[in-house]
């Protein structure tokens, strides 16, 4: 199906200023055309139906050994849907932590047709290639974590940035990633001992550099490299009551060396990060604070994490963190440190509206989305599967649409953290536009995707089509029918092609992998180079020349080649 | 007398697969067993010699083997393979996993006229 | 000549990647740095070599095209009621995911060697978790190295040079730096080398760990010997693993195999969970084949399960005791087999093999095996990691690409291309 006219629909595209008219879009060879340049279209009348680019989740762990291991962990989640195989469809097992098939077909069910997983460990990344290979329909691309990895703390601690930085673009090309990721910087080498951190001036063990002091550097080299999106930091002391201060430290600590137009952090899932109080006894909500800061700065955006009260399973790079949430939770607990670089911890654990805690996480994540005055820096996501699974998106979207939809789950969680939130005093309602932005536009722009996010001509053709008619349906009464519009596409239509009808993926198809090729000064190339040779084999259990994953092992490989000009 | 079998690897046993199964190298450090010299006294069997190890449900005739890994008493190390596994219960208790460790067996001398250790292919055409 | 260097050996679980092979005039003529079994591999997997594809008539195995014998082992496979297929750990990850595929297609169950392996392990992660790292955390940290129902120096032979005791790591030196404790039924050559040796009972693991625990917590032991291991040592072995800096505990299928099975996995992860409330302590199984763990990695993600998977209903079912290879054939429940580099008719209790060789057996192996003479199929592969490449997994989930240095014999493929071609007929013969 080469060419497509989808006629007279109601179309939300933020990045063109697009709010609800009725027209109609053009497709050709995958892309998104002017109408006068079709010859011979199959034509899809869309009257009635809101059209938006297809959704991009700038966060949610779907592939890779962390989330393997959540697989073998939880075989009781497993349980919880299944359906037989169909002619060209695999089998769909699995809620929180579905296998790699389900995960593209239900992604696509919902309109989504980008994927970024978060967090992979360098050494291991060849398993999350191939398993994103094995995941179906989506766009994906994956960040390396580096916080923690010999290489980076000993050419920060040396202040060499640009070794820092030839390096990363090194490992960004060995391991085919996409952005560099922090989890609670420098936090894994100290769990290495059975340690932790606190804040971002506590140095880490041996290695006698500062998270604060990594995260500056790290932000240097993102700018220096001249990579399409920011760092992106999962803060320190996540999970903590109080936090919420070092996550303002961590956003001011790279105050200085913010560029006009360009973002230089983007805080992950910051709900989790977002606690006031001393103790779980007086946990409250620090999104007032959080959002005053990120409203009056703009070098900051961040994703919501938001947190769904049902049975889901934690799964985080942040290893001590994971081990506090076993000892509290009284869980089963799986943890993975991967040598000189990383680490990852996996807990299972239920949100319950009723436990004062979690209520005051889900009214946290919420007040943040609902005070943040600038929709462009916000991400809409559950930290997948933190929070909840990402097939309950549209739950929250319906919370963001309709004051309603908030009272009807304010009214059943605990009393004690209703009366202590401010959501009820909050009326704002998200406009399906501003909704857009947080599912689509904002972060195909925070990630430097060009071709996504937004349906102007030579955008790709990643187009979804709901069952919405915003002018017949009240948004904010009636929640349920959005939300039930919002998680079964009327289409869902990947590369110009049809992939999903009503929510039912049509058959196996497979979508890119992004990742950056970064060419740096071949003097620097140079001393990175003997950099490795030397030290590799020292830190590591493999050979070099067994580390790097190349171009062929990723099923259809889309590098975005940069020049880094800065050095 | 009655004895614990436990079942493993070992080098010899390990090298003889990549050999091949139906190498004389194989039938050497595969159709064998480990004990204790006490033992060994007790049952009258000289290294080199035969033992028939029963489990209930099957028995099977095994060349006496040095053993440098000091077997306790009261118990008999057999290499994983064909042999041993002739013996071997089915049950896995749920697990998926037969008990291949820390069985209990019957251990008796086999006067060598009487019994000889089978070749692999007939070991398996017999069933 | 050519000299590849960095290859990684397909033995076990321990996938060093730094042999050096030389390859003269089609024939492997030395190898480097590989241990024994490696060696032994690399120089002699031209033997007993299957050499043409194999159809059973009568009570002979006759040569036939590639193409028959795809045909016949399709058709097979997708008249059978219940056919099993079975093996995997010793082929490539992209083989796995096409033989998952095939099973899935033809509603039939398909087991790895996990299920007589490591099978325990995983039945006990699933209810505990289980706190673990890669090789390469214990080479650079670890002061205290256990080796618990598992005998490296016969099983993994550089295990202990290259990841533990003797290894240099960032912050030890080698053996001086280390301490090395062995527990087993019987003093093992890796026994004898170490600092310390407990002997314990047969099937009495359980026992023993939990004293240990008991221990750990200053609790007081009534009997004076646990397992046949006295109170005093048993204190001090706690005493040791509490005042590590990093210890870590390897164990074998002396825990899997014996009395308790997964229960006794379930006792070390909870001690070595109790252990991180003192110190930082880790635990990692001894996976025997060089690809187990890639089975298991490769079975989760297409079905949310490692191991005993069945599709008959079109959706995968996990039920270890009902769906794992050697219960199905005990039970004679299947109708027909495939096994891909595998000889379970050597390797399983007699029950099951004979049940095996009373259906339709298919084998893909590079090797005539004990299971390949009894089959009405045949057709033979490639080594991975020897003549094609594919992805295996470490013990330790690290990823590796196992890569040809030498051609296969004409007209062997790969299993990944044999499965290929299997899966291509199944689904022809479907319609």
């Amino acid at each position: 199906m080469k060419e497509l006219l989808i006629k007279n629909a109601t179309v939300y595209d933020p990045m063109n200023g697009i709010d609800g008219e009725k027209m109609d879009i053009a497709v050709r060879e995958g892309k998104i055309v002017e109408s006068s340049e079709l010859r011979d279209a199959r034509v899809l009348d869309a009257s009635g139906l809101v059209a938006m680019p297809g959704g991009v989740d700038i966060h949610a762990h779907i592939a890779g050994p962390k989330v393997n291991k959540g697989r073998l962990l939880r075989p009781e989640d497993h349980l919880r849907v299944i359906q037989r195989k169909r002619r060209g469809l695999r089998p769909i097992v699995g809620y929180t932590i579905p296998t790699t098939f389900t995960t593209g077909y239900w992604y696509a069910a919902m309109g989504y047709t980008t994927v970024m997983e978060p967090a992979t460990p360098p050494l291991m990344t060849r398993h999350t290639h191939e398993e994103l290979n094995d995941t179906p329909i989506i766009d994906k691309a994956c960040f390396p974590v580096v916080d923690s990895n010999w290489f980076v703390l000993e050419y920060l601690k040396e202040g060499d940035i640009e070794g820092c930085a030839a390096y990363l673009s090194w490992l960004l090309r060995a391991v085919k990633g996409y952005a560099l990721k922090l989890v609670s910087p420098g936090s894994d080498e100290a769990w290495g001992w059975g340690g932790g951190l606190r804040g971002i001036d506590d140095p880490v063990p041996n290695f006698d550099i500062t998270p604060k002091e990594i995260i500056r550097g790290l932000h240097r080299v993102n700018r220096l490299l001249g990579l399409p999106s920011p760092i992106h930091i999962h803060c320190n002391d996540l999970g903590s009551p109080g936090n919420y201060r070092v996550t303002l430290d961590t956003m001011r600590c790279v105050e200085d060396l913010a560029e006009e137009g360009r973002p230089s952090l983007h805080v992950v899932h910051i709900q989790f990060n977002a606690f006031a109080g001393t103790g779980w006894g007086d946990l409250s909500s620090g999104a007032s604070e959080l959002a005053k800061y990120v409203n009056s700065h703009n070098h900051v955006t961040a994703d919501l994490g938001q947190v769904l009260f049902d049975d889901t399973t934690t799964m985080t790079a942040d290893c001590p963190w994971q081990y506090v949430l076993h000892k509290i939770s009284g869980n089963k607990w799986v943890n993975h440190d991967v040598e000189a670089e990383t680490g990852g911890g996996i807990v299972p654990y239920k949100y319950r509206r009723k436990n004062y805690v979690n209520a005051v996480q889900w009214t946290i994540g919420l007040e943040f989305a609902l005070l943040v005055k600038d929709p462009w820096k916000l991400c809409l996501t559950t930290d997948h599967p933190n929070g909840g699974p990402f097939i309950e998106y549209p739950r929250i979207m319906a919370w963001l649409l309709s004051s309603r939809a908030r009272e009807a789950s304010l009214a059943r969680i605990n009393k004690r953290a209703r009366r202590r939130s401010s959501l009820d005093s909050i009326d704002r309602e998200y406009t399906l536009y501003e909704l857009a932005i947080l599912t689509r536009a904002a972060p195909a722009r925070i990630l430097g995707l060009k071709g996504k996010g937004h349906l102007g001509v030579g955008a790709d053709a990643d187009i979804s089509l709901y069952r919405l008619d915003p002018e017949s349906t009240d948004l904010s009464k009636e929640y349920k029918v959005v939300r039930e519009a919002l998680r079964r596409a009327a289409y869902t239509i990947k590369g110009g092609e049809i992939v999903a009808v009503d929510g039912e993926p049509l058959n196996t198809t497979y979508g890119s992998t992004y990742w950056v090729d970064v060419e740096v000064p071949e003097r620097d190339e140079e001393r990175v180079k003997r950099d490795l040779q030397e030290r590799f084999e020292r830190y590591y259990s493999v050979r070099l020349e067994n580390y790097p994953v190349e171009e062929r092992d990723l099923r259809i490989s889309s590098p975005l080649k940069i020049r880094a000009e800065g050095f | 007398m009655k004895a614990i079998l436990v079942t493993g690897r070992t080098l010899g046993q390990g090298l003889g697969l990549e050999i091949g199964k139906l190498s004389e190298l194989y039938h050497r450090n595969v159709a064998t067993c480990e004990m204790n010299r006490d033992d060994m006294e007790k049952l009258g069997v000289r290294e080199g010699g035969l033992v028939r190890v029963s489990s209930g449900l099957d028995s099977i005739v095994l060349r006496v083997v040095r053993s440098f890994e000091e077997v306790p008493p009261g118990i008999i190390f057999v290499p994983y393979g064909p042999w041993i596994n002739r013996i071997m219960r089915p049950e896995t208790h749920g697990t998926g996993m037969p008990s291949f460790k820390g069985i209990e067996v019957e251990v008796e001398l086999e006067a060598s006229d009487l019994g000889e250790i089978p070749k692999i292919d007939e070991l398996l055409s017999r069933s | 000549m050519e000299s590849y260097t960095g290859v990684t050996c397909p033995f076990c679980g321990c996938l060093c990647d730094d042999i050096e092979v030389s390859v003269d005039r089609g024939a492997i003529i030395k190898v480097a740095n590989g241990c024994a079994y490696s060696l032994t591999k690399y120089l002699n997997y031209n033997r007993d070599r299957i050499t043409t594809p194999l159809i059973r008539e009568g009570d002979k195995q006759v040569p036939v095209e590639l193409s028959e014998a795809v045909e016949r082992a399709a058709k097979i496979l997708s008249e059978a009621e219940y056919p099993v297929l079975y093996g995997w750990s010793s082929t490539s990850a992209e083989a796995i995911g096409l033989g998952i595929e095939l099973a899935e297609e033809v509603g039939g169950a398909i087991d790895n060697t996990t299920s007589v392996c490591h099978g325990p392990t995983t039945e006990a992660l699933q209810e505990l978790g289980l706190p673990g790292c890669t090789l390469g955390q214990v080479k650079n940290r670890a002061d205290l190295v256990i080796y618990w129902g598992s005998n490296p120096l016969q099983s993994h032979l550089r295990h202990m040079s290259r990841y533990t005791i003797g290894a240099e790591g960032r912050w030890r030196r080698g053996r001086d730096d280390r301490t090395l404790v062995v527990v087993d039924v019987r003093r093992t050559y890796t026994a004898r080398v170490a600092d310390y040796f407990i002997q314990v009972e047969p099937n009495r693991d359980y026992e023993l760990i939990t004293a240990l625990r008991m221990a750990l917590r200053h609790e007081e032991i009534e009997q004076d010997r646990v397992a046949g291991v006295s109170v005093e040592d048993i204190e001090e072995l706690a005493d040791l693993m509490m005042g590590c800096e990093f210890g870590a505990l390897f164990y074998g299928l002396g825990l899997t195999m014996s009395y308790g099975k997964n229960r006794n996995i379930d006792a070390a992860i909870s001690l070595v969970r109790d252990l991180n409330r003192w110190t930082k302590f880790v635990m990692i199984p001894m996976r025997g084949h060089f690809n187990v763990n890639g089975a298991n990695i490769v079975f989760l993600w297409h079905t949310g399960y490692p191991f005993a998977v069945d599709f008959s209903h079109g959706y995968p079912v996990y039920a270890p005791g009902a769906t794992s290879a050697v219960d199905i054939l005990s039970r004679g429940e299947s109708d027909a087999a495939l096994i891909v580099s595998s000889d379970p008719a050597a390797n399983f209790p007699r029950r099951a093999v004979e049940n095996l060789f009373k259906n339709p057996l298919i084998v893909i192996d590079p090797h005539r095996t004990v299971t390949s003479m009894r089959a009405d199929v045949v057709i033979p592969s490639a080594f991975v990691g020897i003549e094609c490449e594919g992805t295996a997994y470490r013990m330790d989930g690290v990823p590796i690409k196992m890569r040809g240095v030498i051609d296969p014999p004409k007209g062997v493929l790969s299993d990944e291309e044999i499965l290929g071609r299997i899966l291509e007929e199944v689904r022809r013969l479907r319609g």
